[in-house]
């Protein structure tokens, strides 16, 4: 008798499952980069994530206490690499707070629409290589076609299209160029038609939608206590933009708006990219509208020797708030430099967020939270 | 006449045979060689045009330009492509079942060799007009997984184990509205043997009479063939290629072009069996029927392609939930509404 309980029971003890460990990365296909994420799985569901990075490490940080204040710029570059103006910005910012050097307005203004068109290709390719991670391989090539133009605009005035090392303690190298100002406008004008393609292409499509809303949702509450920074938490419907809640340069001058999500999913972090997007156009129009007349650089020493002191400087990266410290003890070399890299901490809530999604998931929170490799590492 | 060029040479070729005072079961057998290899020499050709045409597309759709360089407008690429996996070493990990996983990038092609032999690719041109023919493409069809599913096991590699498990349930639940759809047509025609399914056709194409059979039929055989929205089983951002990234060589070569040998069968079968075969529209038949055949043939694989190119990857759940609890109900509903209105016209007296 109960014949047909024992044969469940058997049944039970037989098929045992087991947890395994599936190591991603660090050479995995959408990890963005080297890094690695040792994931504990139960079939096709996360139960611990571990994340590992460091396989990028430089060192920058230690190296730029032996390079002059003006040879560090080059190395800031090399961090977020995807927006090098938004890098150097932050550390020339930095430098002239500690030296008190006044910056003149056409340079200020410059700055504002590097900047700005720096935030917005980092913002491309963080919607088109998520558009990669969901599968859809063909946004990531659209969104790319468009940034090549705004390289070519940052080429422009910088010469280079990656590690620009444009900005200078003081102001910026060169003034823009005649070509640049066409183009720009051309750039503003035509952008827009392009986002509502990849809303089209991306936002929109219903297979997209069904992998990213309410996947990976990350709370206000948690992403204040993470530290987390820049889109990711105004994802989660925290306002805290830095450009808007301390203006540093000249952006109280601007207007614009700075949206907020609701859900705190991945889908509101990419739809917010989106937006931000048009806001930074909308700043880089209005920058161009009225670029002062004057100088590009101002009176600066020609060896950069900071009083001797500390200083930290953040600003409104792509990524989030990237802030330098600096400290100074009087010799034409910083005594020591630290960088908060708005990747590197946006990234900690990676382990939390995975746990209880599927592999496929993983994928898609690790893009969403837009992280570039070069930061996390420094 | 071309339309008859291809049965005008078989016709010769078994004359010459019997003139020869060959056995009527040699002669069959020569024949049935010739076609083999007609069919290999078919299929082989079309890997090639669809490898070529699958970069060219990509990059059109992806604002690109493609591969151009080899040969003209690039057509030599896939040649180029072989040549380089032709000359590279398989490598066999440590962890692997040798045996298991050199057989599997073999096996995988045997499915859909067979299944070229009810491939009616033009007037007289099938190799044999089974009486179940539509029956045994869906059976035959299904086999491929469980190859898939040796390679993946016999890599020894996590990604490819995860890759193959998802393959075996895809197939699975993408198998069964894809044979429901089917199965309208299937009443309609009253027969499984695909000449009469063409025939059948003559006045109507089955896309209008059964659009939503069609359209299931699309959705299911992109799962069949792996490509995306559907394309788990190797979704490069997660599990990297699934069953096939241990491969290397000649091996994952073998891979893909097996893959691409089932879209051109898929999008035969769906040429068939909604698109009218080989007849030709509006009359216009100073067109070769198998002309007609391979025109609708690459009209379905532009579409494959389309679809490829432009939606996201679906997550596994999200999968299986539409092939069980969207696309199942719905072919039912279909053959429900097939057998009403079948029975309805027949009252009329259609």
């Amino acid at each position: 008798m109960n014949t047909e309980l024992d044969m469940r029971d058997r049944l039970e003890e037989n098929i045992k499952t087991d947890r395994y460990v599936l190591n991603m990365g660090p050479q995995h296909p959408s990890t963005h980069g080297v890094f690695r994420v040792i994931a504990t799985l139960d079939g096709e569901v996360i139960v611990d994530a571990q994340p590992v990075c460091g396989y990028l490490h430089r060192g920058i940080e230690k190296l730029a206490e032996a390079r002059t204040y003006t040879q560090v710029i080059p190395y800031t570059d090399r961090m977020d690499y995807l927006a090098g103006m938004l890098n150097n910005m932050g550390y020339v910012m930095a430098v002239e707070k500690l030296m008190g050097v006044e910056v003149p307005e056409r340079a200020e203004y410059i700055r504002v629409i590097c900047a700005e068109l720096s935030r917005i290709a980092s913002h491309l390719v963080a919607v088109g290589s998520y558009s990669a991670d969901i599968g859809g391989l063909t946004g990531f090539f659209y969104t790319f076609r468009d940034r090549e133009k705004i390289l070519d605009l940052l080429e422009m005035a910088s010469g280079s299209r990656l590690t620009f090392s444009y900005m200078r303690v003081g102001g910026v190298a060169d003034d823009l160029p005649p070509e640049f100002f066409p183009a720009a406008q051309k750039l503003v004008k035509e952008l827009p038609a392009a986002l509502d393609e990849y809303d089209g292409l991306i936002t929109g499509n219903e297979i997209f939608q069904a992998r990213t809303k309410f996947v990976g949702i990350l709370d206000a509450k948690k992403a204040i206590d993470y530290s987390i920074s820049g889109p990711n938490l105004r994802g989660s419907g925290v306002n805290w933009d830095l450009r808007k809640a301390r203006p540093y340069s000249v952006y109280d001058r601007f207007d614009f708006e700075v949206p907020l999500g609701q859900n705190g999913d991945c889908f509101d972090r990419f739809r917010l990219r989106m937006i931000e997007m048009r806001q930074s156009l909308r700043i880089v129009e209005q920058a161009l509208a009225g670029l002062p007349e004057g100088t590009h650089l101002g009176k600066v020493p020609k060896v950069i020797k900071p009083p001797a002191g500390e200083v930290y400087h953040e600003i409104e990266g792509a990524k989030g708030i990237l802030g330098y410290y600096l400290v100074s003890d009087g010799s034409p070399k910083p005594y020591r430099m630290h960088v908060r890299r708005p990747s590197f901490i946006n990234l900690g809530v990676l382990a939390d967020l995975v746990q209880g999604w599927k592999i496929a998931d993983v994928v898609a929170i690790l893009g969403s939270l837009d992280i570039v490799l070069g930061e996390v590492d420094c | 006449m071309g339309d008859r060029i291809f049965v005008e040479f078989g016709n010769w070729l078994a004359g010459l045979l019997a003139l020869a005072g060959a056995p009527l079961l040699l002669n069959e057998i020569v024949l049935m060689i010739v076609k083999a290899v007609a069919a290999l020499v078919f299929i082989l050709l079309n890997l090639v045009v669809l490898v070529w045409l699958e970069r060219r597309l990509s990059a059109w759709f992806q604002a690109r330009i493609g591969p151009n360089r080899v040969g003209p407008a690039g057509l030599l690429q896939p040649f180029a492509d072989l040549g380089k996996l032709i000359s590279k070493e398989i490598i066999i990990p440590r962890n692997a079942e040798a045996i298991l996983f050199l057989l599997a990038p073999v096996l995988i092609f045997v499915p859909t060799l067979v299944l070229f032999t009810v491939v009616p690719f033009g007037r007289g041109m099938i190799a044999v007009d089974l009486n179940l023919g539509i029956f045994f493409f869906l059976s035959v069809s299904s086999v491929s997984i469980i190859v898939m599913f040796m390679g993946g096991w016999a890599s020894g590699n996590k990604y490819a184990l995860l890759g193959s498990m998802r393959g075996v349930a895809q197939m699975i639940s993408y198998e069964i509205p894809m044979v429901l759809s089917v199965l309208g047509v299937v009443m309609i025609t009253g027969s499984l043997k695909m000449s009469d399914v063409i025939a059948s056709q003559a006045h109507v194409w089955n896309i209008f009479t059964q659009p939503v059979a069609f359209l299931i039929y699309f959705i299911a055989s992109i799962a069949e063939v792996n490509r995306p929205p559907f394309d788990l089983v190797e979704g490069e951002s997660e599990i990297v290629a699934g069953p096939f990234t241990e491969y290397g060589g000649m091996a994952f070569a073998m891979w893909y072009l097996a893959e691409y040998g089932n879209l051109v069968l898929v999008s035969a079968f769906a040429a068939t069996l909604f698109l009218g075969g080989w007849m030709a529209p509006f009359g216009w038949t100073f067109i070769p029927t198998w002309v007609w055949f391979v025109l609708k043939v690459y009209f379905m694989v532009f579409l494959y392609m389309w679809v490829r190119w432009t939606y996201p990857r679906m997550r596994v759940d999200h999968l299986m939930h539409f092939g069980w609890k969207v696309l199942t109900p719905l072919s039912l509903a279909n053959i429900f509404v097939t057998g009403l209105g079948m029975y309805v016209f027949r009252g009329i007296g259609w």
